[in-house]
């Protein structure tokens, strides 16, 4: 479905601060159906690698094909079969939202025409009222505004999607419900998940496939149960014995 | 917190009050004034405020009030005018210049910086002096050297609203940018304009006041506050009275634009705005 | 020794309560975690404590601190014991640094004020070397765009440790960093308080068990469970912790997979 090769970004030094790389050549395939995981902290180069993948932005070096066209470099208007069969869930559920557009307006954004029938159906797989549609991102949760945001990037009826931190600035128990959702929507559209997150357990949960990358680079790269139980690069485990977990924190109690 | 604190805003309704009264006073000039304005009487000239004549009348024995009544107009007329003339050219300008690539935005800009640095009334100067000196020449001068105060608030408004993320999922959605601009940059920097207009407002009346001051804005008879001001000028000594009224009414105007400019920007700023 | 002593804490805007009759008490030594989700009204809460409610709020109840009175206290006693006895780490250092202000004068300035240091800048140094910022004296002379995320935190809590408070509140003092300096600024957090009543705001259980002994659940302004960490977590009684309980658990999941939410939405 997706094939990225020796993907490289540099993003030009201003005012005299030095250039950065932001990606140095990450190569991987994501196969129709799979669900694969993108695990990495700040200034990994995993923000920057979705816009590549979503061809928001243009590498200084390497490819991306999209079954089998490039997608990298080509522009805007030869990208139209792109904006129809990949999309995007953002991180922020109140800034991917325009704040001034009604929620009807905003899921039909993808579709550049009003589609109440279309409209009715999204809002329905998301779990939204059909009220909803003619209200205004800030009259709802953030759990509620990830459901629209969802909507939206469903609306092209895409084959893959691209969820970028789509729960780390949710609560943890909205958190749960649109992991649930996005997994449903998942097996229900058949759709190609691409997962990016800062949390290896969301990703364990969630993927079958992850690649680790820090600084530009992914370090380690395989199935997530062989990746989280037996995890070959340094930095992978430190970022596992890092993430703090309630048994492992009660266990200290229960010691003591 | 989902607690929307209420924001008292006395500005904004002590602005709106005071632009409604120059609205309503230019409006009812159009069907009543106490005298006709431009009537020269020798017979009543320099009278000082009666039952007939409210405010007294001028050196010329045209009543005070009836002048500033349709003054009111002229002031409006030109406020809006100018105002218009800079959010068109303007906008647009700022819009283009923050979504262009980064070569083509930062020469916009540079002839922005160009003609904010050319005084507004040396320009409507040149304007009078080339064209006639008319309420039409000050207008448009008075327009465009306007023009670079829109251009760069709706350039530095674009620029932040090309950051956020709805823009960039309108992006992955497959839209131009025309229609970007026109579905998410112009309703998003919409309160920021219509703040700078409102400021603009206050300028440009005070800008026109000064130009027919100066003798390059409205000719006679026209009634202007700026021109009134300008006649009372070899009489302040004897009779303030004529400089004083039509320098309060100009003061009330210019106040009111800036208060609602104030009080609007305050309602409508998008980080107090966007607050749930 | 109590050091905090919250007796039924309400605060409200107009008609609506939105903190109702809170009461906690706060050991020295003692950490206590206050968990909820984003607007059960935890933040509130702290902000109630520390005296930095916007005035639009009502406050009732009682705060005592050291066994003085916070609630009513005029708010020039409120701010000279405001980073003496009781100090905040906020969860964006980015907005709580000033911006043109060296990190090391930002630190040193927090003695100056309260007079409690006779070289505060060396002192500063001291400090930004205890929540170990590597070359402190070079650190004490960047700004605060010139740190990461991480630093920045570490001169947060370099400034709210400078004059031993009896009482630290740290309001999701990791929220916004990386799971790796997380774990730096938590054990950080730990090993400086010892002394201290540590109040520990987050929506994160594991975070929660990682610092606190003692922890209380927030829901829809009021406490609705306190008590050990051990006891909370593993023998939940409200049904609002139960549920929280549940979906934060990434690892079990009903018969098809998914995970188990609370359903209030």
């Amino acid at each position: 479905m997706i094939e990225v090769r020796d993907l490289r970004r540099t993003y030009r030094g201003r005012l005299g601060r030095p250039a950065v790389d932001a990606l140095r050549g990450v190569s991987f395939d994501v196969a129709a159906g799979q669900r694969f995981g993108i695990v990495g902290e700040s200034g990994s180069g995993k923000s920057t690698l979705v816009r590549l993948l979503a061809a928001l932005d243009t590498p200084t070096g390497g490819t991306i094909s999209f079954r089998g066209t490039r997608i990298d470099g080509v522009p805007e208007r030869r990208l139209k079969f792109l904006r129809d069969e990949l999309q995007i869930v953002f991180q922020d559920p109140m800034g991917s939202l325009d704040p001034r557009m009604r929620v009807r307006d905003i899921i039909c954004e993808p579709l550049k025409r009003r589609d109440d029938e279309r409209l009715a159906e999204l809002l329905d797989a998301v779990g939204l009222p059909l009220d909803a549609a003619s209200r205004y991102p800030h009259q709802f949760s953030g759990g509620q505004r990830q459901r629209i945001s969802i909507a939206r990037a469903l609306a092209p009826d895409p084959k893959v999607l691209i969820a970028d931190e789509p729960v780390s600035a949710l609560d943890v128990s909205v958190r749960a419900q649109i992991l649930n959702l996005l997994a449903d929507l998942v097996e229900r559209y058949e759709l190609t998940l691409v997962f990016v997150s800062h949390d290896l357990s969301v990703v364990r949960h969630v993927c079958d496939t992850v690649a680790v990358m820090r600084r530009g680079e992914i370090v380690e790269l395989g199935d997530v149960e062989q990746v989280y139980q037996q995890p070959l690069h340094e930095y992978t485990r430190e970022l596992i014995a890092a993430a703090p977990t309630l048994r492992a924190a009660l266990a200290r109690f229960q010691e003591g | 917190m989902t607690t929307a604190v209420k924001r008292r805003t006395p500005t904004l309704t002590a602005g709106a009050v005071l632009v409604g009264l120059v609205v309503l006073v230019a409006l009812v000039s159009f069907i009543w004034t106490p005298h006709d304005p431009t009537r020269v009487d020798a017979a009543v000239r320099l009278l000082g405020p009666t039952g007939d004549f409210l405010f007294g009348t001028d050196k010329f024995g045209r009543d005070l009030v009836s002048q500033i009544m349709v003054g009111a107009r002229t002031t409006l007329y030109v406020g809006v005018v100018a105002v218009g003339v800079a959010a068109l050219i303007g906008t647009p300008l700022g819009i283009l210049a923050a979504m262009s690539p980064r070569w083509l935005g930062e020469f916009i800009m540079r002839v922005n910086d160009l003609v904010l640095a050319f005084p507004a009334l040396l320009l409507a100067i040149m304007f009078g002096a080339v064209f006639g000196a008319s309420t039409w020449t000050a207008m448009v001068a008075i327009g465009i050297a306007t023009v670079p105060s829109f251009a760069r608030i709706a350039r530095s408004g674009t620029m932040q609203v090309m950051s956020t993320e709805y823009v960039l999922a309108a992006r992955a959605a497959g839209r131009s940018r025309l229609v970007i601009a026109r579905r998410h940059v112009l309703p998003n920097i919409a309160g920021l304009l219509i703040v700078q207009s409102s400021v603009s407002f206050a300028i440009a009346v005070l800008a026109e006041a000064a130009l027919s001051f100066l003798g390059f804005g409205t000719r006679p008879p026209t009634p202007s506050w700026g021109r009134m001001l300008q006649e009372s000028q070899e009489l302040l000594a004897v009779q303030p009275r004529l400089a004083i009224v039509p320098g309060i009414a100009i003061a009330v105007a210019v106040l009111g634009f800036n208060l609602l400019g104030d009080g609007l920007r305050d309602r409508l700023d998008p980080r107090l705005a966007g607050r749930r | 020794m109590t050091v905090l002593a919250v007796r039924g804490l309400s605060v409200s805007v107009g008609d609506t309560e939105l903190v109702k009759d809170v009461s906690l008490e706060i050991g020295a030594g003692e950490r206590v975690g206050l968990i909820g989700e984003s607007g059960s009204g935890k933040s509130l809460t702290a902000s109630a404590v520390m005296g930095l409610l916007p005035e639009e709020l009502d406050v009732s109840g009682s705060v005592e601190l050291d066994g003085r009175q916070l609630l009513g206290m005029p708010e020039r006693e409120l701010s000279r014991l405001r980073g003496r006895a009781m100090s905040m780490v906020f969860q964006e250092p980015m907005t709580a640094l000033n911006p043109s202000m060296q990190v090391g004068k930002q630190v040193a300035e927090v003695m100056r004020l309260h007079r409690t240091n006779q070289d505060p800048r060396a002192a500063a140094v001291d400090l930004l070397d205890r929540v170990r910022l590597p070359d402190p004296r070079r650190a004490a002379k960047a700004y605060p765009h010139q740190l990461s995320g991480g630093q920045r935190q570490r001169v947060m809590l370099a400034m709210a440790l400078a004059n031993n408070p009896s009482l630290l509140i740290c309001d999701e003092p990791t929220t916004a960093l990386d799971v790796t300096v997380q774990a730096q600024i938590l054990d950080l957090i730990l090993a400086n308080t010892q002394g201290s009543a540590l109040l520990f705001i987050t929506h994160d259980l594991a975070v929660v068990a990682t610092v606190c002994e003692r922890v209380l659940v927030m829901y829809d302004g009021q406490i609705v469970e306190s008590g050990l960490v051990l006891d909370v977590f593993t023998a939940p009684q409200h049904r609002y912790t139960q549920q929280l309980l549940a979906s934060s658990d990434l690892e079990s999941t009903d018969e098809n997979g998914r995970l188990k939410t609370v359903s209030h939405d």
